[in-house]
Order: structure tokens, then sequence, then C-alpha cells
């Protein structure tokens, strides 16, 4: 089956919905509008109002009830509209949910999704082209997963929603609308949190997540060496062994990710990379990335982007040690 | 209602009944002594664990001292399904609740960094982030909406969630989100406002013009001002209002007028912010007094001995049960950060043992 990402997201929200009558999906215009990128549409209709819940505004709202949902035994999905939007749900995000299991000595499980589409390049307005994906993946506690393709949002969101701890699942906005084939029968053969080499080859690691898979994939088509694309899937925990091992095997390493360099999650993969395969590497850990500025004007967003070309050049620097 | 108006109250400051139609009470139903008992054993509690932390056995303390009838009063309005949510000042809720007044010490002793099982205790941890377990409260009490706990007429089904806030916590934007979500949703959830007129060293005013109680109204729900240091009232507020929550009413918010009469912690100075005058005048408002006094008539002296002596009991067992809390497990910090540990946490949980071991 052919289908966009939005598609597979519904139908494995769906399928949860379906499948548990606890999971309950929480945020704002997810009901009769279906949210602003349609993912839920139709789920309130099918499901109810009491499962499919239209949320005052406030990002502190739905993830602080969602909080108090999962101590009664709910499994609540959040939908943050846009990623420049979650930041006022921070406290609860960092102080409370990802601390409570823990602070509880595992009294409280909160299993709570909290779902946000990421990233720029569809030519939108300040603060709906974001990528937090880092402020997430250094708080202890929290799960945080990104789905490339279709068929991974339909397996990911359905393994992030059956996960007893908090998971954050971005989805790269700009890939919403592509579509792929999408297999619903069978278990996935992947855990949520493992990574992927999606494009084998011997010359090089490229590594990616998120919206800039499909980049990497068409960097490494564009490229005459051979180019092996990891696509992490999960950004905490990170799957570094399967990485390690290609490093190992190519001895070169490039990672790319649209949020901006310094402190970035290319750091924490250069650090791993250097720390336990240092003897391996031909050339430097080099980071293609955003720029440590506000996300630029949309009219400008793709020079600001990491695009084919300076992965490409990066991979044409890497092989200049 | 202004800020003039005097807060319901059902017992005079010197301790005369005086009921009021506007807060009904059964006096049927009130365990006068059980509420004295709690009220004391709680100060005793409070004294003993300042004491602790001035011997260097507690690294801090928030005191409740003044508003022990504001906490035992709704601590006995709570039915055992009921759900709670603290901030980090209901030493009083917590003794009402049944959780073993030692571990309340664990936290504040840096030996643990909860201290009990919410889910059966049914009293939520401590919560030291303002404002942050007003949004908990609310989630928990959409869910008891959806496990059909409400307004079936069954006493022993129907569920009400009661958090506690403080003055300052008026202030959040995450308690009127609260608020708004309680009241679009109509849910059985009770907000208890402890206002003891001090956030740290910020006074009411600094919060508000316009008394607390008087803001529910503008969220869409009703708001009762009482004497926090009445507990006849500070229980028939709860009560009604927890009623209220669990026969479908919605929410309401209470305002207990109090004071905190130490500083914010054992760690504050308030003498830098606050007269000592004001602190004489509400201390001549004690609200252990005011209850004894009415009691005086129709108790004998064999019962307030027989609670002195349970409040020595209770203090000797705080002092040994301080010192016998065990100390953290080293491998604490990795256990329970996750459902399942992941590989990498299992490196560094390894890494570390091989620290501390040497």
């Amino acid at each position: 089956m052919n289908i966009s990402m939005v598609k597979a997201l519904n139908n494995g929200l769906r399928r949860a919905l379906d499948e548990d009558a606890k999971v309950l999906l929480v945020g704002e215009d997810i009901g009769k509008l279906g949210g602003v990128f349609r993912v839920t549409d139709g789920l309130q209709k099918d499901f109810g109002e009491e499962r499919v819940i239209d949320s005052p505004l406030g990002e502190a709202g739905i993830v602080g009830t969602a909080i108090g949902l999962a101590m009664r035994g709910y499994r609540p999905v959040c939908e943050i509209q846009f990623d420049g939007f979650v930041y006022p749900a921070m406290n609860q995000i960092i102080s409370q949910l990802a601390k409570i299991r823990h602070r509880s000595a595992g009294d409280l499980a909160l299993p709570v999704v909290i779902r946000i589409p990421y990233g720029g390049g569809i030519g939108s307005i300040e603060h709906h082209s974001e990528s937090p994906e880092v402020y997430f993946a250094h708080t202890a506690g929290l799960r945080v997963v990104t789905c490339a393709t279709p068929q991974d949002g339909y397996t990911m969101i359905r393994q992030a929603i059956a996960c007893d701890d908090p998971v954050v699942f971005l989805e790269p906005k700009r890939r919403y609308w592509e579509e792929g084939v999408v297999s619903e029968s069978g278990e996935s053969v992947l855990s949520l949190h493992q990574s992927q080499v999606v494009c084998p080859g011997k010359d090089l690691t490229l590594l990616a997540y998120g919206p800039t898979v499909a980049t990497a994939l068409d960097a490494a088509d564009a490229s005459d060496r051979g180019i092996e694309v990891v696509d992490l899937r999960s950004l905490s925990p990170v799957d570094i062994d399967p990485v390690l091992e290609s490093v190992r095997r190519t001895g070169r390493a490039i990672v790319v990710h649209e949020a901006s360099l310094s402190h970035g999650f290319g750091a924490e993969i250069a650090a791993r990379i250097q720390e336990e395969a240092f003897y391996h590497l031909e050339a430097p850990v080099i980071r293609v990335t955003g720029y440590d500025t506000p996300y630029p004007p949309s009219r400008i967003e793709l020079d600001w982007l990491p695009g084919v070309d300076r992965i490409l050049a990066a991979v044409d620097r890497s092989f200049s040690y | 209602m202004s800020m003039a108006d005097k807060p319901l109250r059902l017992l005079s400051p010197d301790g005369a009944l005086e009921l009021d139609p506007r807060l009904p009470l059964d006096l049927g139903t009130v365990d006068l002594r059980a509420l004295y008992r709690d009220l004391v054993l709680t100060r005793r509690l409070d004294t003993e664990a300042i004491a602790l932390q001035r011997q260097g056995e507690l690294a801090l303390w928030p005191s409740l001292l003044g508003q022990e009838a504001a906490q035992v009063g709704a601590g006995h309005a709570l039915r055992e399904q009921d759900m709670v949510f603290p901030t980090y000042r209901e030493h009083g809720v917590a003794f009402c609740r049944g959780v073993d007044p030692v571990s309340l010490l664990g936290l504040f002793r840096g030996s643990t960094l909860g201290g009990w099982r919410p889910s059966e205790c049914h009293f939520h941890l401590y919560t030291l982030v303002i404002g942050a377990q007003t949004l908990h409260a609310v989630g928990y009490a959409m869910g008891v909406v959806r496990d059909d706990a409400v307004s079936n007429g069954d006493e022993n089904r129907d569920t009400a969630v009661l958090v506690f806030l403080g003055d300052g916590s008026l202030s959040e934007g995450e308690t009127n989100e609260a608020f708004v979500w309680a009241a679009a949703q109509h849910l059985p959830v009770v907000f208890f406002c402890q206002n003891n007129q001090w956030a740290i060293s910020a006074p009411y005013r600094t919060q508000s013009r316009i008394p607390a109680a008087e803001r529910a109204r503008g969220f869409g729900f009703p708001g009762l001002r009482v004497d926090g240091n009445d507990v006849l009232a500070c229980l028939a507020a709860t009560r009604h209002a927890l009623d209220m929550a669990r026969s479908g009413g919605g929410p309401t918010l209470i305002e207990a007028l109090t004071y905190r009469r130490n500083p914010h912690t054992t760690a504050d100075d308030a003498g830098r912010y606050r007269s000592a005058a004001e602190t004489a005048h509400w201390a001549a408002r004690d609200p252990l007094t005011r209850l004894r006094s009415h009691l005086t008539s129709t108790v004998d002296d064999k019962f307030f001995a027989a609670v002195e002596d349970e409040a020595r009991c209770l203090a000797e067992r705080l002092r040994v049960g301080c010192r016998a809390v065990p100390e953290p497990e080293r491998s604490s910090p990795f256990e329970h950060t996750y459902a399942e540990m992941p590989a990498d946490l299992r490196r560094q949980h390894q890494t570390y043992l091989d620290s501390v071991r040497q």
C-alpha cells in the first residue's frame, strides 16, 4: 500500500486507539479539523470526543494533564501543533514527565507520547520550522525518536504508544506528504530504538535522521563514491553499535541534521565515534547542519538547511584527508 | 467579596461555635477529638523536623507552623479513593492520608527524591516546582471522568481530586491553565489554596489585588474563602467542595486564609522582610488553641494528656526513624530512570560502579 506519512501516522494512531481503550489523543484542533496537518483526520468522529480530545490552547496544560491521565492509567498521545510551540510545556516535560518514574522509585509509569511536527523546508513562517530534538535528548527519562518514512511513521508511533516510558515523537513535517509503501501486517523487525542502514556503501558512512534521511539518500545517489546511509531513527537512546560497525568499515563519517551546529546531536555522534572507533578513522567526523542562528525567513531557508550540495562538498572534504 | 470581607468561619478565635448557614456542617459527623489529635501530631511532626534540621539531620525543612487547621481540616474531608496532589508543605495532609511521617523526612534529608508510593497512599509526591501539580490533578480528574467514577451516587466509587497550592502559585501560568481546563471540562477537582500570605519574601499583594477565591468566578467555578485557622471551616468547605466534585458539580477553589508563622524554610530569614509584630499577631490566632478552647468544656484533661503522650511518642519515632532512614543505594540514580535500562545507560552504570568502588 502506497501512502503518505500523514496517512501512515493516522492509520497507526487509529490502530492504537482500536487496540487499547486506554489510549487517548489530546491536542489543539485535533478533533473535527483533524489537526493542522490532518494526522488525526477522522479519528474523533470514529472514537468520540472523550478519546480524541480537543484541548484548550496551552501546551503546559496538554502535557501536564497527560501526566495526570497517565497516573490514572491512561496512555495519552499529545499533539503539539508545531515545534516552536513546545517550549511553554518544557517545565512539564523536563521537570515532571521525565522524572516522575524515577522520583517515585518506579511506582508511577508515565506512558505519554508527545508528537511534534518538526523541521523546516515547507515555506512556513517563524516558529514553524524548528528542530528542538536536542533539548529532549539531553533529558534523562525521555525517549526521543523520529521517523523518516511512512512505514516508520506507522510502526514507530504504535511502538511509542506501547512503550511504558515517555516518548518524544518527532515527525519531519516536510516528509509528511511523501508517499511510500507501508505494510500494516506483521510485526516490525526493528525495535523503536534501532538504527537502520538504508543504503549500503563501503566508502563513507552518512548519518541522518528524520527529515534529512531523504536528503542523505539523494546525496548518496548523486555521489560516485560508495556511501552508506544510516537512519538513526532514535536519538535517545541512540543505537550506536551499528553506527560504529559501519564507520569501522568505511573509516569516514558525516552527520547531517537541520538543527544548529554547536552542541547539536552531531557533536554527540562525533564524540561517540572518536571515543570508540578512533583508530579506524581516516578523516575527522564532519557535521553538515543548520547554523547557529535563529531559523531564517523561509524564502532563504534552502540556503540555510543542509542540502545535497553541502553534503557532497563534505564528502569531498572527508576524502581530502 | 473584597479584601475586607471576613472569611467564613465556624469557630471564633476564642473557641466559641458560630454556625453559619453559608457553610453548613453536620456536627454529628465530626470527630472533634480526632481533629484535635491530628492538629497536635502534625505540629509535633513539624517541630521535630525543624529540630532535626538544626541538628544537621535534615538539609532543609519547610515548616507548616500556623497552617495545621487548613491541612487537617482538608485532610479529614477526604475519602479513601480520592487523590491528593500536594505542594511540598502538606505534612499535615500527608499525616491524615496515612503517609509514614518518617518517609516525609527522606526527601529533606537527601536520602530519596520521593519517599512513598503515591499509588498506595493516594497522595502524590511533593512537587517543588510551583504550580506544576495543579495540571497533574486536572489530568487525573479527566481520567476519573473517563473511568465513570463521578456522579454514580456511590460513595465508595465516586472520586474527587484535591490539589494544594499556595498564594504564590496563583501567579504561575500552569496554575491558571489548570483553572481553565478544570472549568471548561467541569472536572471533579478541588483547588485548595492555603493563602499563608507570603511566597518566600513576596507578600500576597505581589500576586493579587483581590482575594484568591474571587478569581474562581472569572474562570467559571465557585470560590470559597474560609478562615484557614479554623479547622471546622476548612473541613466544612472541603467536604462541600469534594461532594460537589464527586457528584458531577465541577471544580471549586477554596482559599484558606492563614499565615506561615515560620520562615519559608529553615534556610530562609523572615526577619529581612516582615515584622515580628505581624508574626506575633498571627501567633495569637493559633489554630490549635482555638479548637482546644472549644473542647475544654466537654473534654477532660485525660484526653489532652493522652494526645500529648502520643505526640511525645511520635517525636521519639521521628528522631530515631530519621537517623535510621537508609542511605540511598549507590545505584539509585540509575534505577527507574526508564522502565528498562537502555544499553548505553547500562554501560554508564558499570563505569559508575567501577568508579565508586575504587
